[in-house]
């Protein structure tokens, strides 16, 4: 037995470990919960070999290929995505831009294994995802995966620190999330610390203006030390000064630690500071 | 394996303890809908505390005179060489066994004198020899004087009958006795004295009245039968005696005095001076103020009214005889066809087993006087008897037992009928057992409905939380997980809704009694009419089986109630949960 075997991990778990979709779990156990963390630490992952340029371009972090995707309504159909062919590449901003009514969502639904689509294929780093077992797609999802939304998305009964840590406690079980609570309880609060809401650890969602939701949002989405992070219209509802604050958060994270971004917004000043931008019309996507 | 080991992992994760316990404080809906869950648990320990209680006094006073089984013959004239059968009985059940005794039943005709008048009434005459049948029923713990409790006899006592603050039941014995008698002489003696006068015009004579005075009581026939005999004797003995019965107006105090050198000592087995006259013979002479009757042990109900005082409310008894009273029976012999005998008996006590029927059957009396009145004493077949009654050793099954018996002493071929106490309570006892069922039916229905309530409730906060879901399991939580969250919710509720129910229930039914008097006070009503219930107390019994079935029963309803709208929530779709405003 290995040694991710015996952490109990499923086959495809180890795969995506190999292939370094998902870092490695003893390892990252141990740089969640040791002694001296610090958020430049963050900035690499340890299990990610920091790609050089030239694998960049060859290889995108996130893929999708022929992607389809149609709502029913009764006898109707609507098709949605006809054939979305998106790649986001590793360490860079991706915007996605479009209509009201484009797809963004629906994309970065998709993307984000909350929903399957009807055809086509998505890949996160070299493994297809979008027919994975509801299980794989749970632990893709909390390992590998942040997300940030438009509406913030915090849970009102739980204190912004607990927001933040709800991840953590998602994808540990009780008794390793007890032994190393105390660490886990650092690291969120250095990462309240770096989107700059310290002082708001234990205030309730109610309590707390949009912006510092959505700055507690992205600490929650930072804190399993995702792969990628997806964003749906992370500033869609802020005023432009605060918008442009967790515009100035995500692209230092993505300088700072080199974190893959895949933004949606209809916002084209906010899609401009990306590295792509990628606009989708009539369910394709146009390219810039 | 190894899946089973992650999900162990999921199984215990920290967010769903959180979010469950911070549901369980946010979510005041819910626990006022788990308040039905707490009263119905409530109600139902309180219910079944009280049935039980009522049912074990109801058991123990329905068994209380009754010995454990009983084989009755089918004749009312009884069977002789018994002494066989009880071998016979030995023989089948004797590991079972503990004691046994025999007894003769005899529907009787008890006439008591209230107020110059005869009354009759009903009573089964039982014929008991008092040694043994102590030993075979609790018959004895009922008893009215402490000394018979002891060590039961058919002797009067002169005193000690206990009974309530100012019941005259205190005052009963050989001194109610000789008051009672020397009243009614001397009364009768003053209307004899206006008799005479009225019908010669003249006063009688004041020292005839006085030597009349000392020759009475004219001698008085026991038994109807034997009046010939009775009449023969003329002079009591004690008509010269120095101690002769002191004249009328004395006091009782001084009449005890006088009647009774010695004082009656209840733990000196002999030291009454009348006991010897027990079993007194025919022929002699019957003087009421020195002598007893054949004893008899009444049920209270017999010789007493229990009654309502109008006015104050107060619940009271009316004797209509009192230990120390003579009465007079009528029962059957034994010939064919049966004749009435007629005989007189002092009532030595009364028995209280608080079970009315009980209470108003029987009569006791010594079992040879029975059989020699009844004639059933036969020259060469010995005596005969009506019934054997058996004990049984502690633990044996009754039921079984019972059977062993049927099966030796088929009905079809002898001539007993063959009952334990149960069969005699046979349909009572079914019916409280039946009301009990019925009523933690009713009321686990009452829990089942609030589990609806709960289902309902539920099913608003996964709609309530449903962007939260989403919120959930768009950062990896498992729908099992969601499930888990809103299951533990509902069993938290249910523990939280049946404990405190449980400690309502059991407070309620500790203070049950205070309860049940506040409520008199409010209503002026009394809940438990003594008069009815032969008890002035609740009882209850707490059985912890029964509460713990009814806690666990109540959490798995609201558990069951959670797990539909848990799977709703398991099984929403994270993009329309997300999507949902
Ligand atoms: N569950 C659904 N059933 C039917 N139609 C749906 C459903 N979800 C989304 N749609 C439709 O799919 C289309 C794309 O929706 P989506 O939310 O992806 O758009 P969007 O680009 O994100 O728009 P916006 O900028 O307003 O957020 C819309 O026309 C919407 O009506
Ligand atoms: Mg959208």
């Amino acid at each position: 037995m290995s040694n991710a075997e015996s952490q109990g991990m499923s086959a495809l778990e180890i795969r995506l470990q190999r292939e370094s979709v998902l870092p490695d779990h003893e390892a990252r156990r141990k740089e969640l919960t040791g002694p001296h963390i610090n958020t430049a630490k963050f900035a690499q992952p340890a299990a990610v070999a920091k790609p050089t340029p030239s694998e960049k371009k060859k290889k995108p972090l996130l893929e999708t290929r022929a992607l389809h995707k149609s709502y029913r309504k009764g006898r109707l159909t609507i098709p949605v995505l006809r054939g979305v062919d998106f790649a986001a590449e590793e360490g860079k901003i991706t915007s996605i831009i479009g209509q009201s009514g484009s797809g963004k969502s629906t994309l970065l639904h998709l993307m984000g294994t909350l929903d399957t689509p009807d055809d086509g294929e998505i890949h996160f780093a070299n493994t297809r995802i979008d027919r994975l077992s509801s299980r794989q797609r749970d632990s893709l999802r909390s390992r590998a995966f942040g997300m940030i939304f438009q509406f913030y998305h915090l849970l009102p009964e739980l204190s912004t620190l607990e927001n933040v840590l709800t991840p953590i406690m998602i994808s540990h079980g009780m008794w390793r999330y007890w032994s190393a609570r105390k660490q886990f309880r650092k690291r969120a609060e250095e990462l309240l610390e770096m989107v700059g809401l310290s002082h708001r650890t234990t205030h309730k969602p109610r309590e707390l203006s949009g912006g510092e939701m959505q700055r507690t949002a992205i600490a929650r989405a930072l804190i399993a030390q995702p792969r990628i992070l997806l964003a749906d219209e992370p500033t869609g509802n802020l005023d432009e000064k605060t918008g442009g604050e967790i515009m100035e958060i995500l692209k230092r994270l993505n300088r700072e630690q080199n974190l893959t971004i895949v933004m949606v917004t209809h916002d084209s000043s906010i899609a401009a500071q990306g590295h792509d931008i990628i606009r989708l019309t009539g369910g394709r996507v146009e390219k810039q | 394996m190894e899946a089973a080991a992650v999900e162990k992992a999921e199984g215990l994760a920290m967010y769903k303890l959180i979010l469950c316990l911070r549901y369980l404080r946010t979510r005041y809906i819910a626990l006022a809908s788990i308040i039905s869950v707490t009263l119905g648990v409530a109600t139902m320990i309180v219910v079944n505390s009280v049935m039980s209680g009522f049912a074990h006094e109801m058991h123990s006073r329905l068994h209380g005179i009754l010995s454990d089984i009983v084989m009755e013959s089918h004749s009312l004239n009884g069977f002789y060489h018994w002494e066989d059968e009880l071998a016979k009985v030995k023989e089948v059940a004797g590991d079972d066994i503990q004691d046994v005794t025999v007894t003769v039943h005899v529907p009787a005709m008890l006439s008591m004198k209230i107020r110059d008048q005869w009354m009759p009434r009903h009573v089964t005459l039982v014929g008991i020899d008092p040694e043994s049948y102590a030993k075979v029923s609790d018959f004895t713990q009922y008893l009215k004087h402490p000394a018979n409790r002891e060590h039961v006899d058919f002797d009067l006592k002169e005193s000690g009958y206990e009974g309530d603050e100012g019941s005259p039941l205190r005052d009963a014995g050989w001194g109610h006795r000789r008051g009672k008698v020397m009243y009614e002489r001397e009364l009768e003696m003053q209307l004899s004295q206006f008799r005479e006068f009225e019908e010669t015009g003249r006063w009688p004579d004041q020292d005839l009245l006085r030597q009349k005075r000392i020759t009475q009581p004219a001698p008085i026939a026991l038994v109807d039968h034997e009046e010939e005999v009775a009449e023969k004797a003329i002079l009591p003995p004690f008509a010269t005696d120095p101690g002769a019965p002191p004249l009328p107006g004395t006091r009782p105090e001084e009449l005890n005095k006088m009647a009774n050198a010695e004082l009656y000592d209840p733990n000196k087995k002999g030291s009454d001076p009348f006991s010897s006259r027990r079993g007194l013979p025919a022929e002699s002479t019957y003087d009421p103020l020195q002598h007893q009757a054949t004893g008899l042990i009444l049920g209270i109900a017999i010789g007493s009214v229990r009654d309502r005082d109008q006015t104050t409310g107060e619940v009271k008894d009316y004797f209509m005889v009192l230990p120390g009273d003579d009465v007079k029976l009528t029962f059957p012999t034994a010939e064919n066809p049966p004749k009435a005998m007629n005989a007189t008996f002092t009532v030595t006590d009364f028995y209280e087993s608080k079970m009315s029927e009980y209470d108003a059957a029987f009569a006791f009396m010594p079992l040879d006087q029975l059989q020699r009145l009844r004639g059933m004493i036969h020259p060469e077949h010995g005596t005969a008897i009506s019934s054997i009654q058996i004990k049984l050793k502690e633990g044996v099954n009754l039921r079984e037992a019972t059977d062993k018996l049927r099966a030796a002493f088929p009905p079809a071929t002898s001539p007993y009928r063959i009952q334990s106490w149960r069969d005699l309570q046979g349909p009572l006892l079914s019916a409280v057992e039946m009301e009990k069922t019925i009523l933690n039916i009713l009321l686990f229905l009452i829990i089942g409905v609030a589990g609806f309530g709960i289902l309902a409730t539920f099913y608003m906060i996964v709609v309530e939380k449903t962007k939260d879901i989403g919120i959930l399991k768009s950062l990896g939580a498992s729908g099992g997980g969601i499930m888990s969250i809103f299951v533990a919710y509902g069993l938290s509720l249910g523990i939280v809704g049946s404990g405190v129910g449980m400690v309502l229930g059991l407070l309620f039914v500790v203070n049950i009694n205070a309860i049940a008097s506040v409520i008199e006070w409010i209503t002026g009503r009394e809940v438990f009419d003594p008069t009815v219930y032969y008890f002035r107390e609740i009882p209850t019994i707490v059985e912890p089986w029964s509460i713990a079935w009814v806690v666990a029963g109540a959490m798995l309803i609201a558990v069951l109630a959670s797990v539909l709208p848990a799977m709703r929530a398991a099984r929403l779709h994270p993009v329309e949960a997300l999507r949902y405003e």
